[in-house]
């Protein structure tokens, strides 16, 4: 039983950890590699958290009292909380900071977004390879709130300094203003998602979440206490969205008040159960969302990756300005030879690493990036690249095609991506 | 996994007396030749032999299947496959993690256990009883006297922790 095969990179961390979980090993990181905790740790703890090392942080895998089967359907049909503290949350000040994200991204951020609007995007590097995903907000034109991943701070916040300090040397900046990158250290971040997240959010505000769409964000009065002192009231960022398919909304808090508002969501109804990493990730692959690093790197560009959306429709002709334009409108002109698909597979699920094969003449055609049996559907789902110019339209929906599990074909269909269908809040 | 956890801590207090498997039972009938005699491995597999019939039959471990949760694909060797002590018979898959299972003792599989195609959940229900996986025609019977004691096992559990 010791060996993992045919699993994800993360998985088998995940499996490896959680075989082999102590408390002296939880507490302790080995020497040099000391694992960083979000404003909840001791709030994990106490909710019987199993922890694992994830992306440098000691993160909740899963809590007491339930699965993460029995988790992820509780997020799918009431509602879960999720600490997303890890991620790293900047803000971009300064007259010309749509442009500068702009030059970083293929986004139409500065006539393509409206106030408290967000989007996904993508941090390009000069051969159209994605650096991170994240997730931009505009507040104003003047001041933008971007999400990026733990795993990827070490790479993206040098990336964003040096580029800003030739930004800040660029005739328009010295003409415009300049722009200024603040990173919002230790403050929370927690993901409410399900079905019933927002009844049970507008329960604790008097802010109308009707008027917060999908995909928009605001500031919303939340008390900590029934008094309506000013010292129990607070001021909350709240962007409607999040990584599992559902509805559902992430909330920034800061540092000093994480727990005490933590709590506060988690109180007073059964409805909301903390959720780990394990159910995010059943949840995010089953509404066909990209983990950078098993489906999105440095080699992959966002056409590959079928993300081809976030590249604004006025960004998509030479002099756009980004970081990789040449490579990026080569490949929309041109077509690209991997592309990401969907597959849903019979028997053993498919995991990241398995290959992909023609069925007809077990060829290799591609390889699955993330995969699991999804919980939701009771089959197996997963995400990877096929060849496309090789192996002409087995990408399309529809294909048959082989995943090799354990040396042994297997049949798959390539099917369109989400898997479950999104709830989200359309307004 | 806090569970498991406590478990584990709890049996560090308690020494290892035994350094070989354990006979659990007499068949009635044939007494004191009839053995029947659980083994362990250190990668989480039990094998219960019975001398009367010469079978093993093999599982996971409960502390296995906790640590692999919900189980929803089992593959399963065929039958008439001759295996050796160590080699990958099979795989058990949670949604988190597939892992193999290795043969823990030598011989030719006999039975594989036909109910976990449709209800692979039984090895998080019953793991070392209804959740069996399959029975072995063991060729080299020495080989379950040098698996693990439960004891054993439990202290292996801990030194990985």
């Amino acid at each position: 039983m010791n060996g993992l095969t045919n699993v994800s990179r993360r998985s088998t961390q995940l499996l490896r950890r959680s075989l082999h979980t102590s408390a002296a090993l939880r507490d302790a990181a080995p020497a040099g590699q000391t694992l960083r905790r979000t404003g909840l740790y001791d709030l994990h703890k106490e909710n019987g958290a199993t922890m694992v090392g994830f992306a440098g942080f000691d993160m909740p895998l899963k809590y007491e009292g339930s699965t993460p089967v029995e988790s992820h359907h509780h997020v799918r049909k009431e509602a879960g909380l999720f600490d997303v503290g890890h991620m790293v949350q900047s803000m971009f000040r300064g007259p010309t900071a749509a442009q500068f994200l702009e030059h970083l991204t293929p986004s139409s951020l500065a006539t393509g977004l409206k106030p408290y609007q967000s989007t996904l995007s993508v941090l390009l590097n000069p051969t159209g390879g994605i650096i991170d995903d994240t997730v931009i907000t505009k507040h104003t034109e003047s001041s933008f709130y971007v999400v990026t991943n733990a795993g990827r701070r070490d790479v993206d916040l040098p990336w964003f300094e040096q580029k800003l300090k030739e930004w800040n040397t660029t005739e328009l900046a010295k003409k415009e203003g300049g722009v200024e990158m603040e990173v919002m250290e230790d403050w929370g971040l927690v993901a409410l998602q399900g079905p019933k997240a927002a009844a049970h959010l507008q329960s604790l505000t008097s802010h109308d979440l009707t008027t917060i769409p999908f995909g928009r964000s605001a500031f919303i009065s939340v008390s900590s206490s029934s008094s309506s002192s000013a010292a129990d009231t607070h001021l909350l960022h709240v962007a409607r969205g999040g990584y599992t398919g559902e509805d559902g909304f992430e909330i920034s808090l800061p540092p000093s008040t994480t727990t005490l508002l933590t709590q506060l969501l988690l109180s007073s109804s059964p409805t909301v159960q903390l959720a780990g990493l394990a159910a995010r990730d059943s949840l995010r692959l089953e509404a066909g969302m990209c983990l950078y690093g098993n489906d999105l790197d440095e080699t992959t560009s966002p056409v590959e990756a079928g993300l081809s959306w976030v590249i604004g429709k006025e960004r998509r002709s030479e002099g756009a300005g980004f970081v990789g334009e040449s490579e990026i409108l080569r490949q929309l002109k041109e077509g690209v030879e991997r592309r990401r698909v969907g597959v849903v597979s019979e028997g053993a699920p498919a995991r990241q690493g398995a290959k992909l094969v023609d069925l007809k003449t077990e060829e290799e055609i591609g390889t699955i990036t993330s995969g699991i049996p999804s919980p939701t559907l009771g089959k197996n789902v997963a995400m990877g690249y096929i060849n496309a110019r090789t192996h002409e339209g087995l990408h399309r929906k529809g294909s048959e095609v082989g995943v090799v599990v354990r040396g042994k074909m297997r049949k798959g269909v390539v099917t369109p991506m989400p898997f479950v269908k999104p709830n989200y809040f359309r307004g | 996994m806090q569970s498991i956890i406590r478990q584990a801590q709890r049996t560090r207090a308690v020494p290892s007396m035994r350094q070989r498997p354990m006979v659990i039972g007499r068949s009635l009938g044939a007494p004191l030749r009839t053995l029947v005699t659980k083994g362990y491995t250190s990668d989480h597999e039990t094998v219960t032999f019975d001398d009367e019939t010469g079978l093993g039959t093999v599982t996971i471990t409960d502390y296995a299947q906790k640590s692999l949760g919900d189980v929803v694909f089992v593959e399963l060797p065929s039958v008439g496959t001759e295996v050796s002590q160590g080699d990958v018979i099979g795989a058990v898959e949670s949604v988190k993690a597939a892992s193999d299972i290795y043969a823990p003792v030598s011989g030719v599989i006999e039975e594989i256990n036909q109910a976990l195609a449709d209800q692979p959940g039984l090895i998080n229900k019953d793991p070392e009883q209804r959740g069996w996986l399959c029975k072995v025609k063991l060729t080299k019977t020495a080989e379950v006297e040098e698996l693990l004691s439960e004891e054993r096992y439990r202290a292996s559990i801990e030194s990985d922790n």
